[in-house]
């Protein structure tokens, strides 16, 4: 065969019988090709024939093309024919030996597939012990939460603070700059519309109530949710997975009580300091389209949007921001905490606690909506 | 007669479908070195947090000190555990990891409370690692700052999940002798799993073999008797380094 360093002869040796002589050096670069070649060679193969693969010529022979030539093997012996090794130098023998090529085949087990219907039941029923989980979970903080209200002493408060400033505090620029241009784009956008009316003024109406009743908490609960939120889920996601919360366990520390609670406490009081933050900074955000674009004064701008606003208006938000703080710390500490199998579990975690935090922020916000406008809030 | 320190009966470990051990029952003695042996995957980690109390049996009953009360997260645990890992917490220095507990369980003052990380340093031979990161030691040094850590409260019983794995064997043989001088002088009660023969023979007095295919214990007692007079041949193949035939194949049969 050109190219290649093996050699392939066929000797037919008696009714049913055959033997594959193989020669040269049989290497895994040219595996591919021998792979090929036997298949065809032994394709018609069947029932109760025999088939010897004489190895007496073979000078060298590497784990990969043994690896074939013993499937190669098995595949007969599975099709009811039967195929062994012979004349093998003691050197070829070991290796046939150590890829059990010298073995008798054993039945293999076929792994029945799964029907579709099986797999959207087993999706739907894992769903479903997710979601049990989650809530389990968030029981079982309440219950901690009013543990640490009757006994302050047990919660671990040392870690509130740390907790805060790098949530809170080192988030500052970040809920700055997405406020100022959500506020800017807001006016941009308003301006558009209300210059046709002659009612360039009402952009402060409108970017001072979306802004503080809506898009400030949103924003900076969306921008939370992927600082601390991803990195609460990766933080105790390692955790998890490096034995540290079975440490804590054993050492009388409830991972609800010492990690999660300080991170819900920091969070709450975090994220209605940083709406209020960035409500005002949207407002800005406003101030600046209207007083570049639409020839109206600063003085004249901020009036209208105090006249627009009232005190319910920005403690709504804060209310919201409250809730936000609570699922966004929830979620990603259950998620952290359910982490298993390495470093692959925990990317896997962060990634789905940021989507479902994303899911329930949304849901939570128009549950509010909802509720603020069936009772006229 | 004492009672035993730790009493498993009928213990059966498993999830699900899948079951590693079925009614198994031992006792471990105060002042015992006592060693889990077995194949890899035959549930001796496992085990090892079944007696911690982080699974809960599918059967069966542990007790420790006569009781089933459960320690974890609640109150100060009467067993101080090594984790294979080491499982130091990432975030805080090696004498905050070992001051923690000393922090939450006891009144000490917080220069006693330094002295005493201190000496439990000093006793595993780390005395420059308290202001160090876990991110900073090597292996071996993880693995005695975690048996420090361990040994903060002053427990009488201490779980070991393979303390000397990944060790070199000068640093083995260390431990080891570590391991023993602390039963020897203050009569802790040791359980552990470990791979090593040598530190098995060495230090262990007494031991259990699982067995993954018949899920159960096959071998009690001291490890050198089983070693020298077992007539069990998984037993003796494990004691005496000889795959058995399941796994590897035999040598090759010599040519005609």
């Amino acid at each position: 065969m050109p190219g290649t360093r093996y050699a392939l002869n066929q000797v037919e040796s008696g009714a049913g019988s055959r033997s594959l002589e193989l020669g040269g050096v049989l290497t895994f670069a040219e595996s591919g090709q021998l792979w090929v070649d036997l298949s065809k060679n032994l394709s018609e193969v069947g029932q109760g024939q025999r088939i010897d693969f004489d190895m007496s010529k073979v000078e060298q022979v590497d784990g990969g093309s043994m690896a074939l030539l013993v499937q190669l093997r098995a595949d007969l012996h599975r099709r009811g024919a039967s195929a062994e090794f012979v004349g093998a130098a003691d050197q070829i023998q070991e290796i046939i030996h150590l890829y059990r090529g010298d073995v008798r085949v054993g039945r293999r087990n076929k792994r029945r597939a799964r029907s579709g219907l099986e797999q959207v039941g087993a999706s739907t029923l894992a769903i479903l012990a997710e979601f049990q989980q989650v809530f389990g979970f968030f029981g079982q903080a309440l219950l901690a939460m009013v543990g640490v209200i009757a006994r302050p002493g047990t919660a671990n408060w040392k870690d509130v603070t740390p907790t805060m400033e790098k949530t809170g505090a080192d988030a500052v620029p970040i809920v700055i700059l997405i406020n100022f241009l959500v506020g800017f784009v807001m006016a941009f956008q308003g301006a558009v519309q209300l210059k046709q009316f002659g009612a360039n003024i009402y952009v402060a109406d409108l970017v001072g109530l979306s802004v503080c009743r809506e898009l400030g908490p949103l924003m900076t609960a969306i921008i939370l949710c992927g600082r601390s939120g991803a990195a609460f889920a990766a933080e105790i996601g390692s955790m998890k997975v490096s034995e540290e919360i079975d440490a804590l366990r054993t050492m009388g520390f409830g991972p609800m009580r010492f990690l999660v609670l300080p991170r819900t406490i920091a969070l709450m009081l975090v994220l209605p300091l940083l709406t209020l933050l960035g409500d005002a900074v949207g407002i800005l955000g406003g101030l600046f389209v209207g007083v570049t674009t639409l020839d109206l004064t600063i003085v004249g701008y901020l009036t209208e949007t105090q006249k627009a606003l009232d005190a319910w208006d920005i403690f709504s938000g804060m209310i919201k921001a409250v809730f936000f703080a609570l699922v966004i710390a929830l979620i990603s500490c259950q998620q952290g905490l359910s982490t298993t199998g390495g470093a692959e579990g925990v990317g896997k975690r962060t990634t789905s606690s940021v989507v479902s935090i994303l899911f329930a922020i949304i849901l939570v916000d128009a549950g509010f909506t909802i509720f603020f406008h069936a009772f006229d809030l | 007669m004492t009672n035993p320190l730790i009493k498993v009966s009928g213990l059966t470990m498993g999830w699900d479908t899948t079951i590693l051990l079925k009614d198994a029952s031992f006792e471990v003695e105060q002042g015992d070195i006592f060693v889990i042996l077995g194949g890899s995957g035959c549930g001796k980690s496992t085990m090892l947090r079944y007696l911690i109390g982080l699974e809960e049996p599918m059967a069966g009953t542990i007790e420790i000190n006569g009781t089933r009360e459960a320690y974890l997260e609640v109150g100060r645990p009467p067993y101080g555990v090594m984790f294979q890992s080491g499982a130091l917490f990432g975030s805080m220095t090696v004498g905050e990891n070992l001051a923690l507990s000393l922090d939450q369980w006891t009144d000490l003052p917080p220069d006693a409370i330094n002295a005493i990380v201190r000496a439990k340093l000093r006793l595993v031979g780390l005395t420059d690692a308290e202001d160090k990161l876990p991110s900073e030691l090597s292996g071996g040094m993880k693995k005695r700052a975690a048996i420090a850590r361990a040994m903060v409260l002053e427990p009488n019983l201490i779980f070991l999940d393979e303390p000397s794995a990944g060790l070199d064997p000068v640093s083995a043989v260390e431990l080891d002798e570590l391991i023993l001088s602390l039963n020897r002088a203050l009569g802790l009660t040791v359980v552990m799993v470990t791979h090593e023969l040598e530190s098995i023979f060495a230090i262990g007095k007494n031991c259990i073999m699982l067995d993954k295919t018949t899920r159960s214990i096959i071998a009690r007692g001291d490890p050198r008797e089983l070693r020298d007079h077992s007539e069990d041949p998984r037993v003796r193949g494990f004691f005496n380094r000889q795959p058995s035939s399941q796994n590897i194949p035999p040598p090759a049969p010599t040519a005609p």
